[in-house]
């Protein structure tokens, strides 16, 4: 089946998917904090999306709460609680550029390509309409662990870590048509509380190394316990 | 009468290209005036690139006394090579005989070629400006051509083929389809487009003041009929461009045949759909501020970004299903 | 049922009462209880396992396999909290945590013991995913607990990085979940391991390999596999000794433990594949890995408890590469494995915990004289070295020797590795150990109030288990053999 023969819905989809890999690539590079929380916003805001297509296509109903959910915890309550954060740590003019960006973005590309590798097995099983996304989401778990190593920063590790958690709310959604909502509200809830905490550890950070660059935490190496 | 029938196409093809040659600084007046209208102005008349046009070609060129020949050769072949380039985008309509060279590669190439000689005159006369303009100019391109053949390449990969009239076909046929490859494709041939014929952000085309110039500082040595045709090659290139996106992207309304009705919507269409692309690249450029030339690299690896993710999707969420 | 609900939810009470209770007094005390309370539910609880074969229910499962460890878990998670109440007694009076760090400290403690029971009884794969990262998210904050820079930056790194490796499992349980959904009609059973354990071979060979791949790598994060094991000696080091304790002793249990149950998953469906041993062949290989570096690293230690949280990663390591092994004799050796390591291992961090309060510090350097200082902690860890080291008559000797017997028969050439990685560790253990327990005690070093009991016990049993394994436990760890390896060893 090609491209042009499934519903425009359906095609609204792919677009919506692509989209969000782009968000992920914009993430990986955004060097204002601010921007890199409202590029989240816009992510979450583009699974939700696909979430209510995929609902409205697949007649499964529990999609749409967790479309809800997601909108909430990942367009709303994240980002502003992030964005106060930020304001309160006064990072809201922090800047800081990615480092070596060609290499990085072409390793991220290159994960692009791998997941897609990796997912062929599971395309090339019969097809349900969003089947194809599942190597954009691997590919999107891979970039918010890319953008972990990359970014020494706790504010833009953590987006890393929840963009991850995006990606994989986007593999839950294209290859099962969603979890079970007992799932689904347990990974809400650890998500939820995990920023919680992350909010939590911003302070700690900035209170024992006077930055967020968590580069600089730096005691605990082998080689530094050698020394001593 | 059958006669008339093979002549017909190959004389619409003409027309088509005198309608580059006659748009072009129409495009360039509106794109003025509409710029004038958002900052408050009046701006001069939609007429008046035609004036100066006319004004050029009336005046002497003088020429400076270190200059080559290629100096003098290069204007004429910058026009050239671009007019060429430009007559092998279909306009009005699809279906002409110059469609069997209407490939892809071929108008990369002419570009390409009308780019290294304004480089190559820009640096003829030893000035600094020349040589900073080339050097810069070719920087831009440098990143800019794979941007814009990975961009087409997409295109030419949903189409299998690398032809801009069976592109323009196979869109039509499909009817409207959302691919996001094209999308991303969309986002890549924008920022390269304006990149290569040096619009706000990546180079100031209203002035000749700025230290950061890069295309008015090839061409500042020129006068008279040859900095016409530098002018003129250069507003060609902007409606190539213009025709190139609307025509591939949103190809309807196009003629597909040589009935004088189509010919006619096909004309009104694509007249329509560059006035509103002018428009929307007067707005951008007001709103946006010129970038550091530093920075132009950044925006020319998202445009490569954008072209590379558009590959991509195409092979994954396209090919793979 | 009821014995099931109340060992898995007396703690989530527990952490609820905890939290609100202002009194760090009884709230040792209380803490112990709950403890007490949720142990003896699970000693009920193995009882009717014992006799009813396997209780199911509400999406909770526990037969053979699982209850061992739940009453493991109930047990250290006991004793650890009877060492506790003085210990953080202790902290408290030496101003490294205030009333409010008590607070969360015993209210985590807890949650984080009904996260380990919740993710070991449920049979549902998603709230397994579920329970163990509320297993991180309960401890990261108790191992900043003492805010010293390098006690955040372990919590961060710890957070991060079991963070990325959980949400990698949760990738590989969503792939697992696509696979069910083709096999399966009920979409909502598609998550229960024991629906799916009786599709495994339906099961498509392509999705699960991939899925192991992604659930081996999350959450072999967690049982602390080399090379994803940078968070575990720091999060031991830097935390406080009874949260080292349960967090090796049963964290890293647990974490195994759900990738076991992924294993048999994937072998059912591997099967009739030309790779039917893929699994094992990945366990085999990052337990061989994890088992060698963890012991080379051993030697370079100056930090007690880093020290020993090199010597936990090496023992996972070497579960994990006896479960890969296979076969009825390497399954019971890993099971027994699990069952004296976690007894040796967090009696060895609560004498630890002992030293350093007596030393004042966790730099092995300044840590002398033991025995001559209090006789009870520096004998307790003379002894409950040797028995991790593997000297008989401990109870780690007698899995030790099954293992390397299960290895000479099924991969005769690894069995030089294990051996010389068993030599290295030792080597590296009792180099430290030897001036640390005998040497000269410093001027001015005096005893403190330590309770040895838990340590006793510990002890006792792992020696009892070298001696003569009691018949019942052995019939025990024969069916959780039988359930994982598909055949009886006795």
């Amino acid at each position: 089946m090609t491209l042009a023969e499934l519903p425009l819905l359906q095609q609204l989809l792919l677009v919506l998917a692509a989209l969000v890999l782009f968000t992920s690539f914009v993430l990986l590079e955004q060097a204002r904090l601010v921007s890199a929380i409202h590029a989240f916003a816009w992510q979450g805001a583009l699974i939700a999306a696909i979430t209510v297509i995929v609902a409205t296509g697949g007649g499964a109903k529990h999609l749409y709460f967790s479309a809800l959910l997601t909108f909430m915890l990942k367009v709303l309550l994240i980002p502003w609680m992030l964005h106060r954060q930020v304001q309160r740590l006064d990072l809201e003019r922090h800047t800081q550029a990615l480092r070596r960006p060609a290499l990085v973005i072409m390793a991220a590309v290159a994960l692009v390509v791998f997941s897609y590798w990796l997912a062929l097995p599971m395309v090339a099983q019969e097809l349900t309409f969003t089947r194809n996304i599942v190597a954009v989401s691997l590919a999107i778990v891979l970039i918010g662990l890319l953008m972990m190593v990359f970014r020494p920063q706790a504010v833009l590790q953590v987006l890393g870590f929840m963009s991850m958690e995006n990606g994989l709310f986007l593999a839950a959604v294209s290859t099962t048509q969603g979890m079970p909502l007992l799932v689904e509200l347990g990974v809400a809830f650890d998500v939820l509380v995990a920023m919680v905490l992350f909010g939590v550890f911003f302070l700690q950070i900035r209170d024992s190394i006077e930055s967020l660059d968590v580069d600089r935490l730096n005691r605990l190496t082998e080689t530094v316990e050698n020394e001593r | 009468m059958d006669y008339l029938l093979t002549f017909l196409p190959w004389l619409l093809a003409a027309v088509q290209a005198l309608l580059y040659l006659a748009l072009a600084p129409l495009l360039a007046g509106w794109l003025r005036r509409i710029k004038a209208r958002l900052q408050n102005r009046r701006g001069p008349s939609l007429w008046q690139p035609y004036r100066d046009l006319y004004k050029l070609f009336g005046k002497e060129a003088r020429v400076a006394t270190t200059a080559s020949p290629l100096f003098r050769a290069a204007p004429y072949i910058v026009f050239v090579a671009t007019w060429l380039a430009a007559a092998t985008v279909p306009l009005i309509a699809v279906d002409l005989p110059t469609a069997m060279v209407a490939d892809i590669i071929v108008l990369a190439g002419l570009l390409a070629l009308a780019r290294f000689f304004l480089a190559l005159a820009g640096m003829d006369i030893g000035t600094a400006f020349g040589g900073m303009g080339a050097s810069r100019e070719m920087l831009v391109s440098a990143l800019a051509e794979p941007a814009m053949l990975m961009a087409v390449f997409t295109l030419a990969m949903t189409a299998h083929s690398t032809n801009l009239a069976s592109m323009i076909d196979a869109q039509l046929a499909a009817g409207l389809v959302l691919r996001p490859s094209f999308l991303f494709a969309l986002g890549a041939l924008v920022l390269v487009a304006i990149a290569e014929t040096g619009r706000i952000p990546v180079d100031n085309p209203a002035t000749h003041l700025e230290l950061t110039m890069i295309h008015e500082a090839m061409i500042l040595e020129y006068s008279g009929r040859h900095l016409a045709l530098m002018e003129w090659a250069a507003q060609i290139k902007l409606v190539l461009y213009g025709a190139l996106i609307a025509n591939v992207f949103f190809p309807w309304g196009i003629a597909q045949s040589t009935a004088p009705t189509a010919l006619a919507t096909g004309a009104l269409v694509i007249l329509l759909k560059l006035l509103a692309l002018a428009v929307a690249l007067a707005i951008s450029e007001t709103v946006l501020a010129k970038m550091r030339f530093f920075r132009a690299p950044a925006l020319l690896n998202l445009a490569l970004l954008l072209a590379l993710l558009g590959l991509l999707g195409h092979v994954i969420l396209e090919v793979g299903s | 049922m009821t014995a099931v609900l109340l060992t898995v939810f007396a703690p989530l009470a527990g952490a609820l009462v905890l939290a609100l209770l202002r009194s760090s007094y009884w709230a040792g005390w209380l803490n112990v209880a709950v403890a007490g309370l949720s142990l003896t539910a699970s000693a009920w609880l193995a009882r009717s396992v014992a006799l009813d074969g396997e209780i199911a229910g509400l999406s909770f499962r526990v037969d053979a396999f699982n209850v061992y460890l739940v009453v493991l878990t109930a047990f250290v998670g006991l004793t650890t909290s009877i060492f506790s109440r003085p210990y953080m007694a202790h902290v408290r009076e030496t101003q490294r945590t205030g009333a409010g760090g008590l607070r969360v400290y015993h209210a985590m403690y807890q949650a984080f013991m009904f996260t380990m029971l919740l993710a070991l009884t449920t049979d549902n794969l998603g709230v397994l995913w579920v329970a163990v990262e509320g297993a991180t998210l309960s401890t990261v904050l108790l191992v900043s607990l003492y805010r010293t820079p390098e006690a955040v930056e372990a919590a961060w790194k710890y957070f991060i990085l079991c963070g990325v490796g959980i949400a990698l499992a949760l990738f590989g349980t969503v792939l697992t979940y696509f696979a069910a959904l083709h096999v399966l009609d009920d979409p909502e059973a598609g998550l229960t391991w024991s629906v799916l354990y009786g599709h495994a071979s339906d099961l498509e060979p392509a999705v699960m390999g991939i899925a192991f791949v992604f659930l081996l790598v999350g959450y072999g994060t967690k049982i602390g596999l080399v090379p994803m094991h940078q968070w575990l000696p720091d999060a031991h080091s830097e935390g406080p000794t009874p949260m080292s304790a349960v967090l090796s002793g049963l964290l890293l249990n647990v974490a195994l433990y759900a990738v076991i149950r992924f294993k048999m998953l994937t072998d059912g469906s591997l099967a009739a594949t030309t790779t039917p041993q893929l699994a094992g062949y990945m366990l085999m290989a990052f337990g061989m890995l994890s088992f060698l570096v963890a012991g080379l690293f051993l030697h370079r230690q100056r930090d007690v408890k880093r020290m020993f949280s090199y010597s936990s990663i090496e023992h996972m390591g070497l579960m994990t590469f006896a479960f890969g092994l296979g076969g009825p004799l390497a399954t019971f050796g890993a099971l027994l494995h699990m069952l004296v390591h976690s007894l040796t291992k967090s009696a060895i961090f609560v004498t630890v915990g002992h030293a350093t309060h007596i030393a004042g510090t966790q730099d092995i350097d300044h840590i002398r004289g033991l025995i001559r200082t209090q006789p009870a902690v520096g004998w307790s860890l003379l002894i409950a070295v040797a028995a991790i080291a593997g000297f008989p008559p401990f109870g780690v000797f007698t899995s030790e020797f099954l293992l390397l017997t299960a290895t000479m028969d099924a991969q005769p050439w690894f069995t030089i590795a294990l051996l010389s990685g068993l030599a290295v560790a030792f080597a590296g253990l009792f180099r430290n150990l030897q001036p640390m327990v005998f040497g000269a005690a410093p001027e001015g070093q005096g005893p403190v109030t330590a309770n040895m009991l838990p340590v006793m016990t510990h002890l006792a049993l792992v020696l009892w288990l070298g001696l003569a394994i009691p018949p019942f436990l052995a019939r025990w760890l024969d069916r959780a053999t039988e359930l994982i390896a598909g055949g009886h060893l006795l």
